[in-house]
C-alpha cells in the first residue's frame, strides 16, 4: 500500500526536501524515544564505556544527549547542542571520562537511531536511501560538535592547570628586609627560566632587595641553556643593585656545569640554603644568634 | 644641557630624563669627567631610570664615565636600570663590568655613604 501511495505522489516524494525528510525522522526518533533511548544505554554498558559513571548516571545523561541530539536534528542548528555538550564536558572531565568513551557514545547512538531507521523503512529502499541522505550528514556533524566541545573544553581545563602551575612554581619570596629566596622545584624549561627571571627582576625591584638567594636544591638536571640563563639572570640582578647567591648545587648539577663549561666565576654560590642565608644575612649586616639570658638588672 | 647634573653635598647627581642620542651621552661624559674635578666630588650618581632603551654605544659610555671618574679620584654608581632593560642589556652581553650599580637613587647614596667613610677603601659592586 505504501508502495501504492509513493506511485501517485511520486513527484511530491520526488521534491521532498531535506527538512521534511529530517522531519519524518525526528517524529519516528520521539515516537520511539523510551525504546531508543534504553537500547542506546545497554549498548554504552555492553561496550563498557563511561565506566566513571553509575548506570543511572549513564541513563539520565544519555536521555539528556538523546533529547538533544534529536532537537538538533529537528532545528538544524548546533548552537544548543554546543552548550550542552561543553556542559557535559565540564561535569565529566573531572570524574576522568576519557575523548574516546564520548566519541564512541555519540558514535553508537547514531547507529543505534541508524539501525532503528533501517528497521523502519527496510521494506522502501529507496525511500531509507533518502532518509539515510538527510540523516547522516545531520548525524555525523553533532558527533564532530560533541566531540569537539569536549577536547575544547578538556584543553581548556588543562590550560587553566598549566596556568595555575606556572604561577605557582615561581614564588619569589621576602625572607628578611631586602633579601628575597627564589627556591626553584622541578625541571626548568627555557620558558619557564624566562619567567624566572622576569618575576625575579621584578621582586627585585618592588621588594628593594640587596641580595637575592636562589635555591635550586630541588632541580634535578640543568643543561648548559639553563645555566647560561642563570648566569644572566644573576649579571641583570646586579644591574639592579642586587647581590645573588645561589645554593644547593648538587653534585651532579656542579659535574655537568664544569663539565660543560659554563662560567660560573661571577656566580656566588654557598652549599645549602641556610648557609645562603646566613650569607646573605653577614651581607646585609645582621647579626643572627640565640637570644641571651635576658638580665634583669637595668 | 640634555641631562642636568646636580651638585648634592660631596656627590654628583646626573638624571637621566629622557633617551640620549650618541652626542648627548659623549656630552653628559665630558661634563661629568669635568665637574668631578671642579667640584672635588667624592661620588657620582647616574640615574637610568628613564632610560628604556640602553644599546651598547650607551652601556659603553655609562662604563667609560665609570673608568673615567675613578681615575679622577671619585666614585661612580649606576642606579635604576629597568628590569627588563637589565636583562635585554645582559643577552646582549653589556654587563657593565667593573661599574657600581645600585636600585635607585637613594641606594645610590647609600652605597656611596659607605664607600666614603672608608675613605680611599676599595668598594666593590653593591652589596
Amino acid at each position: 500500500m505504501k508502495g501504492g501511495r509513493d506511485q501517485v505522489n511520486l513527484e511530491q516524494v520526488q521534491t521532498e526536501s531535506t527538512t521534511t525528510l529530517l522531519r519524518e525522522l525526528v517524529t519516528h526518533l520521539r515516537q520511539h524515544r523510551t525504546q531508543l533511548r534504553e537500547e542506546w544505554a545497554q549498548r554504552i554498558t555492553e561496550a563498557k564505556l563511561l565506566t566513571a559513571m553509575t548506570k543511572e548516571e549513564i541513563f539520565a545523561e544519555a536521555t539528556s544527549v538523546y533529547d538533544n541530539y534529536v532537537e538538533a536534528l529537528e532545528t538544524g542548528t548546533f548552537e544548543a547542542l554546543q552548550a550542552y555538550a561543553r556542559n557535559l564536558s565540564e561535569r565529566i572531565i573531572p570524574r576522568g571520562v576519557q575523548t574516546d568513551e564520548v566519541v564512541g557514545i555519540v558514535l553508537l547512538l547514531r547507529d543505534v537511531l541508524a539501525r532503528s531507521l533501517f528497521g523502519r523503512y527496510h521494506a522502501d529502499f529507496d525511500k531509507l536511501n533518502r532518509i539515510l541522505d538527510a540523516y547522516e550528514p545531520a548525524a555525523n556533524r553533532i558527533a564532530i560538535t560533541v566531540a569537539v566541545g569536549f577536547v575544547q573544553e578538556r584543553e581548556r581545563t588543562i590550560r587553566e592547570q598549566q596556568e595555575a602551575i606556572r604561577e605557582l612554581s615561581t614564588p619569589v619570596l621576602q625572607v628578611r628586609e631586602r633579601l628575597l629566596i627564589l627556591p626553584i622545584i622541578g625541571v626548568i624549561d627555557p620558558q619557564r627560566a624566562r619567567q624566572l627571571t622576569e618575576q625575579l627582576l621584578r621582586g627585585i625591584r618592588t621588594n628593594r632587595a640587596r641580595v637575592v638567594v636562589i635555591d635550586i636544591t630541588g632541580v634535578a638536571a640543568m643543561d648548559s641553556n639553563v645555566a647560561n640563563h642563570l648566569v644572566l639572570t644573576v649579571e641583570a640582578s646586579r644591574l639592579l643593585g642586587a647581590t645573588v647567591i645561589v645554593t644547593g648545587l648538587s653534585p651532579e648539577i656542579a659535574q655537568t656545569l664544569v663539565n660543560i663549561g659554563v662560567d660560573l666565576t661571577k656566580m656566588n654560590t654557598v652549599g645549602d640554603l641556610q648557609g645562603g642565608i646566613e650569607e646573605a644575612e653577614r651581607l646585609l649586616g645582621y647579626k643572627v644568634g640565640p637570644v641571651e639570658k635576658v638580665v634583669p638588672s637595668e | 644641557m640634555a641631562v642636568p647634573i646636580l651638585k648634592q653635598g660631596p656627590y654628583l647627581i646626573a638624571s637621566v630624563q629622557s633617551a640620549l642620542t650618541d652626542a648627548e651621552l659623549l656630552e653628559l661624559r665630558n661634563a661629568l669627567v669635568l665637574m668631578v674635578g671642579k667640584y672635588r666630588s667624592r661620588g657620582v650618581i647616574v640615574d637610568v631610570t628613564a632610560m628604556d632603551v640602553m644599546d651598547s654605544f650607551a652601556s659603553r659610555t655609562l662604563r667609560d664615565i665609570a673608568h673615567m671618574i675613578r681615575l679622577r679620584g671619585a666614585e661612580t654608581v649606576i642606579v635604576g636600570i629597568q628590569p627588563e632593560v637589565a636583562f635585554t642589556m645582559v643577552q646582549l652581553g653589556l654587563t657593565l663590568e667593573g661599574v657600581a650599580t645600585a636600585l635607585d637613587l637613594e641606594e645610590g647614596l647609600t652605597f656611596l655613604d659607605r664607600g666614603v667613610k672608608k675613605l680611599g677603601g676599595h668598594v666593590g659592586a653593591s652589596g
